[in-house]
């Protein structure tokens, strides 16, 4: 299937609701072109609000939108050649599923032969086959968000645009789909943009990430870089299935104190001031014998082949993810060493170069 | 001692479910035996002797028939107007953002249950005498449609609300008109709610006795519900056989409309798939 | 914001509203212009009604009759519905909450039948029922001579036939409530110990107290500007309600203008009404 996919320019928008809500503030944001892209923050953070002023369901009180090479900003949702699918899928419930998948050539008054035909084929490429007669209401989660994804596929548009795309999935499930999503819009080679609050589900699935927080973005990356180099406290806090080590400490020649422990790390500081540390759980190394910081284990907390300890170092408590067979005893004595090159250091909630 | 309670506990229920349906249901059962006897009574009993002449007797009457009919344009003729209007009304005030629409909502709500009661029948009479439409089936209808509209408009709008824009929005992305999503989307997913809506109007307008009662004078056109009446008050002892005939035909339309909305649509409402 | 856009949403209200402007609110308006004349259907004053102020209101505020058929509405809307249906129509939701579906389905669909039946109909039902000589009443009682139930007792008769007639909507309405209240706060009462009457009225009558003002609010206003009696007493003195009352002035003794005046009191009464339910029901919310 040839690709017309295109890249997407934002800049400097910003859009404020009546009543003075500031959803989105001077944003500005570069979409590569085929690249699958994730909106991530927590809610009321402004990413759907981007979305749908992507896609046109909400004009931009300033700034611009660029699709490719068009200025679409002011162009209404439908000539934007975008494809959206919402959370809750939206399928139409009166229409079978071939009619929902075909409903976009509908509009754009392909003949009932060649629409039915295509239908089909991207159903089939969707694994829906058997299924085109069905209403909605018949289908699994599951189906029901591969009709949705069908939909937006057929129309063959520049830009996909999802919208928390595997939240109304079960767990288990929700996995499954994400390979598929993966594995689908690399097939597709389609410009991407999704919604999502999963942290997870972001840095599995994205080229890059844009953090977001109340209308701004905090951090543009790879999941790598978004991971391994938050640029930001709240970020660092954001991302990651085991909360970052955020810890207060003071500079020191040749590095900082923490709670009194010295502990080298790179960067310009000034003697006496007040910086955090952030050092991940996954980083930081647990042993019986003498490390860097000495603390008793408090906490144990099982997540299958490794262990969270928490450790109690003098009030700070600081965690350690251990592997399974590395497992500490609570209240005992132990140390705890930072990764060398793990140690990131913040000042103001920024990070240090 | 909890043996004692759970006794008149029961007892109570019995009670209350015999009453009940001793209570609804014994004024009713002289609709279905009545026009079957040869010689009903005021009272309620199995016939005496089954006949179906009573329904003959209908088709001698010269107004009869001919009022069903008339029932049949009047409910008809509202039930389109109520809908068409209601629907548009109920989608408008449902998505666009309209100041004050809730105060106006309950606002009309609350003037068409004092208004349709006598208390403007005065105006209702002038204003229609007017428009040179008294004595017209018309006149009727654009009454009773102003009447029952804030209600429908209140039921439906309620309903489109339970409907996610997303379908909507979905539509729109892909290009669709606001014309066309209202055909594709908009209407289908809303069927329950308008043939709700239907049912009810024209229940409405086949039981209305008032406004044609006032604004109708050729007997002619009188519909079914006031020519009851006359074969109960006109002077003389009242034909009971033809009356119990009449009601029972005049009744029927009714019930099944009743059944046929609640078997299809079971009054529920919500729009979408499965919640 | 789907791009109705707002000349379209105008557009699509403009029907319904010019529906309802002319055949609703405007004659509600006139009410109040006519009630200042002295219009009458015959005579001199039907081709020129004279203004005369608020005579007519003077007249109707200082007119026995016209309280006496107040008094009458308020009996019967306080008998049949705010009571009678309302008490009916809750207990037997209450009843049959947890019954077998068979039994459930056909009492609900005898009270809805009562409901759905044509006005008409369903008043000559109850003039038989109430009949003196062959009436079923008279004859599951056992008076003898029979009473002449419409004659004698006209109020009760309409009151009997309005709570037989309405309850339906009470019952629809109460079930929906019912059905509505969390099985969680049921179940943590049940568990504390709680008996049956207990759970309803600590846990059930709370969370119903909205749909129960709401209902008693509809079911009022419905029950007072009611004209089926008509179709049982007709015009008896001892059942004239007050919507029976205006068409009585207005229809039959052509005093237009008078029965304007009745209207708009009516009116007002209703609204008065309206607010005190709105009152009672905000103090309550939480």
């Amino acid at each position: 299937m040839a690709s017309k996919s295109a890249g997407i320019e934002i800049a400097g928008l910003t859009k404020v609701f009546p009543g003075g809500v500031r959803a989105l503030d001077a944003l500005d944001l570069s979409v590569v072109d085929g690249e699958f892209f994730a909106l991530l923050g927590p809610s009321g953070c402004g990413k759907t609000t981007l979305l749908r002023t992507i896609a046109g369901l909400e004009s931009a009180t300033e700034g611009t939108v660029h699709i490719g090479a068009r200025n679409v900003t002011a162009l209404p949702p439908g000539v934007r050649d975008v494809a959206m699918v919402f959370q809750d899928y939206a399928l139409f419930p009166h229409m079978t599923v071939e009619d929902n998948i075909g409903y976009p050539l509908k509009i754009r008054r392909q003949p009932r032969a060649s629409r039915s035909a295509q239908a089909r084929d991207v159903g089939s490429q969707l694994g829906l086959d058997g299924l085109m007669a069905r209403r909605p209401a018949e289908l699994s989660g599951g189906q029901q968000q591969r009709v949705a994804l069908a939909r937006a596929v057929a129309c063959r548009p520049s830009v996909f645009l999802f919208d928390e795309p595997l939240s109304n999935l079960d767990a288990r499930l929700r996995l499954e789909a994400r390979t598929f999503l993966k594995r689908l819009q690399r097939e597709l080679g389609v410009t991407t943009v999704f919604v999502t609050h999963d942290q997870a589900e972001a840095l599995a699935l994205a080229d890059r990430i844009a953090v977001m927080e109340a209308g701004r973005i905090r951090q543009v990356g790879t999941p790598r870089e978004v991971f391994g180099r938050p640029a930001n406290t709240f970020v660092a806090n954001f991302i990651g299935s085991t909360p970052m080590n955020l810890l207060p400490a003071v500079a020191v020649p040749g590095g900082v104190e923490i709670a009194g422990h010295p502990l080298s790390v790179p960067g310009d500081l000034t003697d006496g001031e007040k910086v955090t540390v952030g050092v991940r759980p996954e980083y930081m190394a647990l042993s019986t014998s003498p490390g860097a910081i000495p603390g008793v284990v408090s906490i144990l907390e099982h997540l299958g082949t490794s262990t969270l300890v928490t450790v109690d170092v003098e009030g700070l408590l600081i965690g350690a993810v251990v592997p399974e067979d590395a497992e500490p005893e609570p209240d005992t004595q132990v140390w705890l060493t930072p990764a060398p090159g793990r140690v990131l250091v913040y000042r103001d909630g920024e990070l240090l170069a | 001692m909890d043996l004692a309670k759970t006794v008149v506990r029961r007892i109570l229920f019995y009670v209350v479910i015999g009453f009940g349906t001793a209570f609804f249901a014994l004024p009713v059962l002289w609709l279905l035996s009545a026009p079957f006897d040869d010689t009903p009574t005021y009272a309620v009993r199995p016939p005496r002797e089954f006949t179906l002449d009573n329904f003959t007797e209908i088709f001698e009457n010269r107004y009869a028939v001919g009022s069903l009919v008339n029932s049949v344009i009047l409910s008809f003729g509202t039930m389109v107007l109520v809908v068409a209007s209601a629907a548009l009304a109920a989608y408008a005030l449902s998505r666009a953002r309209v100041p004050g629409r809730d105060a106006l909502i309950y606002m009309l709500l609350l003037l068409s249950s004092v208004v349709t009661g006598t208390a403007a029948m005065v105006p209702i009479f002038l204003l229609i005498f007017q428009l040179g439409l008294i004595d017209s089936h018309f006149g009727v209808v654009l009454v009773l449609s102003g009447g029952l509209l804030p209600a429908a408009i209140f039921l439906l709008k309620d309903f489109i609300d339970t409907i996610p824009r997303s379908y909507e929005e979905s539509a729109r992305v892909f290009g669709a008109s606001p014309l066309q999503i209202l055909r594709h989307v908009v209407v289908p997913v809303a069927r329950p709610g308008l043939a709700t809506i239907a049912v009810w109007t024209i229940v409405q307008v086949w039981g209305s006795f008032l406004t044609p009662f006032i604004l109708l004078r050729d007997p002619d056109k009188q519909p079914a519900a006031v020519l009851v009446r006359t074969f109960y008050t006109e002077g003389g002892s009242p034909n009971l056989g033809l009356i119990a005939a009449f009601s029972f035909l005049y009744s029927i339309p009714v019930v099944l409309m009743y059944l046929l909305a609640w078997s299809r649509y079971g009054f529920r409402f919500h729009g979408g798939i499965k919640s | 914001m789907v791009g109705l856009g707002r000349s379209r949403a105008v557009g699509f209200i403009a029907p319904a509203l010019i529906l309802i402007g002319f055949f609703l609110v405007f004659p509600g308006i006139w009410t109040l212009y006519i009630g200042a004349t002295n219009f009458r259907l015959t005579g001199v004053a039907a081709l020129r009604p004279d203004f005369v102020g608020l005579d007519n209101f003077r007249a109707a505020l200082s007119d026995d009759m016209f309280y006496r058929s107040l008094w009458l509405t308020l009996l019967f809307v306080f008998g049949s519905a705010v009571i009678g249906q309302n008490g009916l129509g809750f207990t037997l939701a209450w009843a049959l909450r947890d019954t077998k579906k068979w039994l459930k389905r056909t009492l609900e669909s005898l009270v809805l039948l009562a409901w759905i039946l044509p006005s008409s109909v369903v008043a000559f039902l109850w003039v038989a029922m109430l009949d003196r000589d062959g009436g079923t009443i008279n004859e599951l009682l056992g008076t003898t001579p029979g009473v002449a139930w419409i004659v004698e007792y006209p109020l009760l008769s309409i009151i009997i036939f309005n709570i037989w007639r309405g309850t339906a909507f009470s019952m629809m309405l109460y079930s929906a409530a019912l059905s509505s209240v969390p099985p969680s706060h049921l179940e943590t009462a049940r568990l504390a110990g709680a008996s049956g009457s207990q759970t309803l009225r600590d846990v059930v009558l709370p969370h119903i107290r909205r749909y129960a003002l709401t209902n008693t609010l509809l079911i009022t206003l419905w029950t007072f500007n009611d004209f089926t009696p008509f179709l049982i007493t007709a015009t008896n003195p001892g059942s004239e309600i007050i919507a029976i009352y205006i068409y009585d002035k207005a229809l039959v003794g052509g005093e237009m203008g008078y029965s304007g005046a009745i209207s708009l009191l009516v009116l007002l009464i209703n609204l008065l009404l309206a607010l005190v339910y709105l009152r009672v029901g905000r103090r309550g919310s939480r």
